[in-house]
């Protein structure tokens, strides 16, 4: 069941006028796999979910979700996701288990199964005594619960979920994490976002776009060995001239970053940790921070995504 | 699908004062229309009999009030249908519907039903007027029953350009004023060549060219024909402009 392909996107591309905002992208999500849909902002991600739940018809390209084709069987295909756009689509002026109810008759569910499928989501989405309450009345946080209990009340196979933590407090945030790893255990859901620490927190397959290409497709395993850097951050109270912490074996280069602080790159195979410390105490340098730098996914997305136009430049500098 | 949309849209409709404020007003202008109507045939009663004239009650009074009846009615028409999807598109909860395994020709169609089903419910309240003629005297059914099914086939047609107008914006105001425009447009369209004796295409074109007979007691195939074909058309428009949402950009 796990291998199961939810969703196959084949050579995807969305024009506007003459711009192409998504350029031949092509990609697949199995059932029981969190997709993190990263990118800045303009790059594509809204545009391409939009195409995913059939908001946007593709330029060119092909869409299976579940086995149906979007553009040849959209009733089936749709069935099959759950859409949560960057705003919630909520009618304002209905209560939670009105607009609820509404959504589950949209989705076909069966008019005896309704209440359960209401309740479930409700529950899941941590909604249990709003139900009586306006959405209007209720704070963003909420909104977007209602939002994501709306695409998630029919059991959607795939989930699709256009940055659904923006506007959110640092709690809510992470009760909807939770929630995002919970589905992910039995559904597929593609989530997109430009927030970084997201990604590492909830998927477990990772897609950086830029400009409407898709410049890595990733496990989350793979991308932390990209995070993998071989830098040393040290500060001294009394540094030594850099020529002295450069002859150290293993160490490629060394950058002041003034008031004694340093930047140590070296070569991964030949730690210079232990004869950094050994020299400072001799000399008396006067060593009071040593930290091993790892690379954030901050570094890496600016990395891959600046990589594009400027020829490729290695990271010791 | 079609009547889950209609009966959630109806619902909504009924959840804002805009649908109350417009059913208060409307009733209240259109009973006062009626009691001057009635104030009138009282005064010209004993005239009418000794002219030998064979216009009665329902000539007298209700086919003038259904005929104002479709003048307010074409001011109040883009009022309500402004907001079924340019609001949608504005609030984006469009996507909901779109997202959702209903076809577009659904979401249109449940989107129409509900405004028709309120502008009939209009009618009703209107017909009741008449009706309550009743209480004194007696009524042709036939010309009251023309008269009303005309007005019903108007006001879907109301309804069917509003909803057009609504799917091309993403303004309600915007939407309003231009479905004002071109009901108001259809209307006067025989105006056209008045005074020469032959209105021709245009003439045949207006609306209200097809909707007199209905008041005169008239069933005309032609006439019905002619508002069927009218609604069909602001449907099929704006079942192809929803769609062009997914393809444009």
């Amino acid at each position: 069941m796990s291998d199961e392909v939810l969703v196959e996107v084949e050579d995807l591309s969305r024009a506007y006028g003459g711009m192409l905002a998504v350029r031949h992208i092509s990609f697949s999500i199995r059932r029981g796999q969190v997709l993190g849909f990263l990118g800045p902002n303009g790059a594509g991600k809204t545009t391409t979910m939009q195409i995913l739940s059939g908001n946007l018809a593709p330029t060119t390209g092909r869409v299976r979700i579940a086995g149906h084709d979007l553009l040849e069987d959209p009733r089936h295909a749709k069935q099959a996701i759950g859409y949560l756009p960057e705003q919630p689509p909520v009618y304002r002026e209905l209560t939670v288990d009105e607009f609820l109810d509404y959504c589950a008759s949209l989705n076909r569910i069966e008019r005896g199964k309704r209440r359960a499928a209401r309740e479930a989501a409700k529950i899941k989405c941590g909604l249990g005594d709003t139900g009586k309450r306006l959405i209007g009345n209720l704070s963003k946080g909420y909104q977007q619960r209602v939002g994501l209990a709306q695409a998630i009340i029919h059991l959607p196979p795939v989930i699709i979920l256009d940055e659904p933590t923006v506007g959110l407090d640092p709690i809510q945030i992470r009760e909807i994490r939770h929630l995002i790893r919970e589905l992910g255990k039995e559904h597929g859901v593609i989530l997109s976002t430009h927030i970084l620490p997201e990604v590492q927190a909830t998927c477990d397959q990772v897609q950086i776009i830029s400009k409407g290409d898709l410049v890595l497709n990733d496990s989350i395993e793979g991308l932390s060995r990209h995070m993998q850097s071989s830098t040393l951050a040290i500060a001294l109270r009394d540094p030594p001239d850099l020529a002295r912490i450069r002859e150290i074996a293993g160490v490629k280069s060394v950058q002041d970053q003034g008031d004694g602080r340093l930047h140590v790159f070296y070569d991964p195979a030949t730690d210079p940790t232990d004869a950094l410390v050994e020299l400072s105490v001799q000399n008396r340098w006067g060593l009071y921070e040593l930290q091993p730098q790892r690379a954030s996914l901050e570094d890496i997305f600016v990395h891959i995504t600046t990589e594009e136009q400027e020829s490729p430049k290695g990271t010791a500098a | 699908m079609i009547l889950t949309i209609a009966r959630n849209e109806l619902r909504r409709m009924f959840l804002s004062p805009l649908a109350w404020t417009i059913l208060a007003v409307v009733m209240l202008i259109l009973a006062f229309m009626f009691l001057n109507n009635v104030q009138y045939f009282i005064t010209i009663q004993s005239r009418l009999l000794s002219m030998g004239s064979d216009d009665g009650v329902t000539a007298v009074i209700a086919a003038p009030l259904l005929g104002n009846a479709a003048v307010v009615l074409l001011l109040v028409v883009p009022l309500l249908s402004m907001r079924l999807v340019a609001d949608e598109r504005r609030n984006k909860t469009l996507s909901l519907l779109v997202s959702a395994p209903v076809s577009m020709t659904e979401i249109i169609l449940g989107k129409y039903l509900s405004l028709v089903a309120f502008l009939w419910l209009i009618l009703a309240l209107v017909a009741m007027m008449p009706l309550s003629l009743l209480a004194g005297g007696t009524l042709d059914f036939g010309l009251l029953g023309a008269g009303l099914f005309g007005l019903a086939l108007l006001l879907a047609g109301f309804a069917a350009v509003g909803l057009f107008m609504s799917t091309l914006t993403q303004n309600q105001t915007v939407a309003a004023v231009s479905s004002f425009g071109v009901l108001l447009l259809f209307w006067i369209l025989d105006w056209a060549g008045q005074g020469s004796g032959t209105s021709g295409i245009l003439g045949y074109l207006s609306i209200l060219n097809h909707y007199e007979p209905f008041l005169r007691g008239i069933f005309d195939t032609s006439d019905a024909a002619y508002l069927v074909l009218f609604i069909l058309t602001f449907l099929m428009l704006s079942i192809r402009r929803l769609d062009m949402d997914r393809l444009g950009g």
